[in-house]
């Protein structure tokens, strides 16, 4: 099984955020706790819908990540542009996403 | 332009206010998503991979300073500072909160405008020829008839649920500049031997994963007709239309499945009951209508003649912008600027606040405050008179907006893609970028001539790449982007769909078989007037086969 952490879009405002460790939504995937067996993932599932319930995120979803050099890095392309960004400038003072992290 | 009266000014403000009723009670929990998300579409608000988009009709294309400076406002206080022009004359913020889309509907109404319709499976914001109004090959104005045709479909209580979305354009010229055979309906205004105005009507275009070129059911329909007609043709569909395969929902595929004639009898019965009735357009209304869109009192201004051969003289690159940007007006005086938002290696479409105020001031002191947003992601000043050209290209340089490519193989029509999109397979705009840096030289892209290139990151083909004359198309094959390539597609009054090439290329090669494609044309062409899709219609697609993959091709 690959190892996986809970995502979503927050509510308010709809930027992606990962469940963190202490149970948040954070706006950094590095932060995300990541489930490495069936029971952990369950858990995430759990309070995925719990909180999609409680209208606090949507579009919630487990998704298959790697640990590289002890950065978390999701397997598809998608993933890791939602979590970086859009890969090219693309506005005054907002970075693009690390050519490095999201290369294949 | 179109003036909201007292109905219009009090139907939007109600929508705002009910809109903002529904996301107060989205944010407190009183609604749950699945409630919420078709009362957020119905009003242009989407969820993409980073955020919530914005998508705000512009209504044919055709708006004012007064609008433009209001969507630099937006972009600056709501979202991170731009805007992104869409191939729908739309525009779409990539960054705003949900609760911040009241207030931002709320200052978007203080302007005429709205988000209405511009998702969900209704008839979307009607499309038209950019150079509406202004160009010298017109036969009349479509803007007119594309308001009617908003007003009518505007929560049209019959046709607000089809069975899919539906799109329709408009042309007032021979020359199409706004696609119309690749829409659900497009129409062709014309005149008939009588001199009297009508339509050639054509139906079941579309492009997404079964691209079709639309049908002409009707060479000359009386403008008295249009709303019957339309809702003859929206009837039929209504009903016949597949609601059990989204696939398979469009007009395009009742018109396939149904066959032609069979439709157009089943449209014209349809009509036959309506025509003459309270759908009939009085002339009297289209009058009115048509006055707002009466074109603007232009001066003559005969110095601009001399006064640009001269400024051409002296400055190249001003020469160079004022061939390739500048098209001619029905006035002599006047030309219809085209400002790309094409700039080499950058974002296809993309405008910041900064600029869009610039040309929001340039409209206002140059232009009859009159500005234009293309199906092609550029934008259009109609009647700049020739004698202020020199002066709008100095602001428009200051505001990186003076690129020279309109109509050029660095002017492309590219969809958001995996940057962006939520169903995208792979990225578009990075794959724009490095084909403009690699044909960005102003020389090269002259020797090359008109050549359009078209980039969607998934089938549904939002950067029509099906009507490319070179397209490129993102799937995703084992985790990773790969592009396939089309020749021959044009949207223009000979559309057509664009032929697959061979298998796809990778992020890192698709620019080098661009490339190829190219140098291949520019070595078989008969002159430097031939242009590319001439020749690949001449030739068609082996030799560009040969030179992508080699002569084994050949055998496969
Ligand atoms: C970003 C969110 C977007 C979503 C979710 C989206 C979704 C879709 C879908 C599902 C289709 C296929 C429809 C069908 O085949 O029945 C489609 C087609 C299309 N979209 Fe988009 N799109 C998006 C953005 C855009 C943008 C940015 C543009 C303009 C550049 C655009 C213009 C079009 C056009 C021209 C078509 C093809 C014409 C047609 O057959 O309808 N879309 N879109
Ligand atoms: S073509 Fe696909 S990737 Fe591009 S905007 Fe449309 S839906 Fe998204």
């Amino acid at each position: 099984m690959a190892d996986k952490v809970l995502t979503a879009n927050r509510l308010t405002d709809g930027i992606a955020v990962w469940l963190d460790a202490s149970g948040a939504w954070n706006e950094a995937l590095q932060s995300a706790l990541v489930a490495r067996h069936t029971e952990a993932v369950a858990a995430l599932e759990e309070i995925g819908k719990r909180d999609f319930s409680a209208n606090l995120v949507v579009d919630v979803n487990v998704v298959d990540v790697e640990e590289v050099n002890g950065l978390i890095r999701p397997l598809r392309l998608r993933e890791r542009i939602r979590a970086a960004g859009p890969t090219m400038d693309y506005a005054p003072g907002y970075k693009p996403a690390d050519p490095a992290f999201i290369a294949a | 332009m179109y003036r909201y009266d007292e109905f219009d000014h009090a139907f939007v403000s109600s929508r705002v206010e009910q809109f903002r009723d529904q996301v107060a009670r989205r944010l407190s929990g009183e609604l749950a998503e699945d409630a919420f998300k078709p009362l957020r579409l119905m009003n242009g608000v989407y969820l993409q991979l980073h955020a919530y988009m914005l998508r705000v009709a512009i209504p044919y294309g055709t708006l004012n300073s007064r609008q433009m400076r209001m969507l630099a406002h937006i972009a600056r206080k709501y979202d991170r500072g731009y805007g992104h022009f869409t191939t729908r004359q739309n525009i779409q913020y990539n960054w705003p909160k949900l609760s911040d889309t009241p207030d931002i509907l709320s200052e978007l109404a203080s302007v005429e405008m709205h988000a209405l319709q511009t998702s969900g499976n209704c008839i979307r914001n009607v499309t038209a020829d950019h150079f509406a109004g202004a160009a010298a090959d017109e036969v009349a104005d479509p803007r007119p008839y594309a308001e009617i045709l908003r007003q009518w479909s505007s929560v049209h209580p019959e046709f607000s649920f089809l069975p899919r979305k539906f799109k329709i354009a408009v042309t007032g010229a021979e020359r199409d500049r706004a696609a119309i055979q690749v829409h659900d309906i497009g129409l062709h205004l014309k005149k008939n031997d009588k001199g009297e105005i009508g339509f050639a009507v054509y139906v079941g275009g579309g492009q997404g994963r079964t691209p079709m070129i639309a049908k002409k059911i009707r060479d000359f329909l009386p403008e008295q007709d249009l709303l019957s007609y339309t809702t003859a043709i929206l009837r039929v569909y209504n009903l016949h239309g597949r609601r059990d395969n989204k696939y398979k929902a469009r007009i395009k595929i009742l018109v396939h499945e149904t066959g032609t004639e069979e439709l157009a009898r089943q449209v014209e019965a349809e009509f036959a009951h309506l025509q003459g009735a309270e759908l009939k357009l009085p002339e009297a209304d289209i009058e009115a209508i048509s006055t707002y869109f009466a074109p603007p009192a232009l001066v003559a201004r005969p110095e601009g003649w001399a006064q640009l051969a001269g400024a051409k003289k002296a400055d190249a690159s001003f020469a160079q912008w004022v061939h390739q940007n500048v098209e001619p007006h029905k006035h002599p005086d006047y030309g219809m600027v085209t400002i790309s938002l094409k700039p080499i290696g950058g974002v296809p479409g993309d405008a910041t606040d900064v600029q869009m105020d610039a040309v929001a001031d340039i409209a206002e002191q140059y232009a009859l405050d009159e500005i234009r947003i293309t199906h092609e992601q550029n934008i259009v000043l109609p009647h700049v008179a020739l004698a202020d050209l020199e002066a709008v290209y100095k602001v428009l340089v200051a505001q990186g907006l003076a690129t020279a490519n309109a109509g050029l193989i660095t002017d492309m029509i590219v969809c958001p893609g995996l940057d962006y999109c939520a169903l995208a397979n792979a990225r578009s705009i990075p794959v724009a970028q490095a084909i403009s840096q690699r044909f960005g030289s102003a020389e090269r892209q002259a020797e090359i001539g008109e050549l359009k290139i078209k980039i969607s990151g998934c089938i549904n083909a939002c950067g029509h790449h099906h009507v490319g004359h070179i397209g490129l198309l993102g799937v995703e094959k084992k985790g990773a982007e790969l592009y396939q390539i089309t020749l021959g597609g044009s949207a223009d009054e000979h559309t057509s769909i664009g032929e697959i090439i061979g298998r796809g290329f990778e992020p890192e090669k698709v620019t080098d078989a661009v490339e190829k494609i190219v140098d291949t044309y520019l070595g078989l062409r008969l002159s430097k007037d031939e242009t590319f899709l001439q020749a690949y219609r001449r030739v068609g697609p082996q030799p560009f086969k040969d030179a992508l993959y080699g002569e084994a091709a050949q055998a496969a």
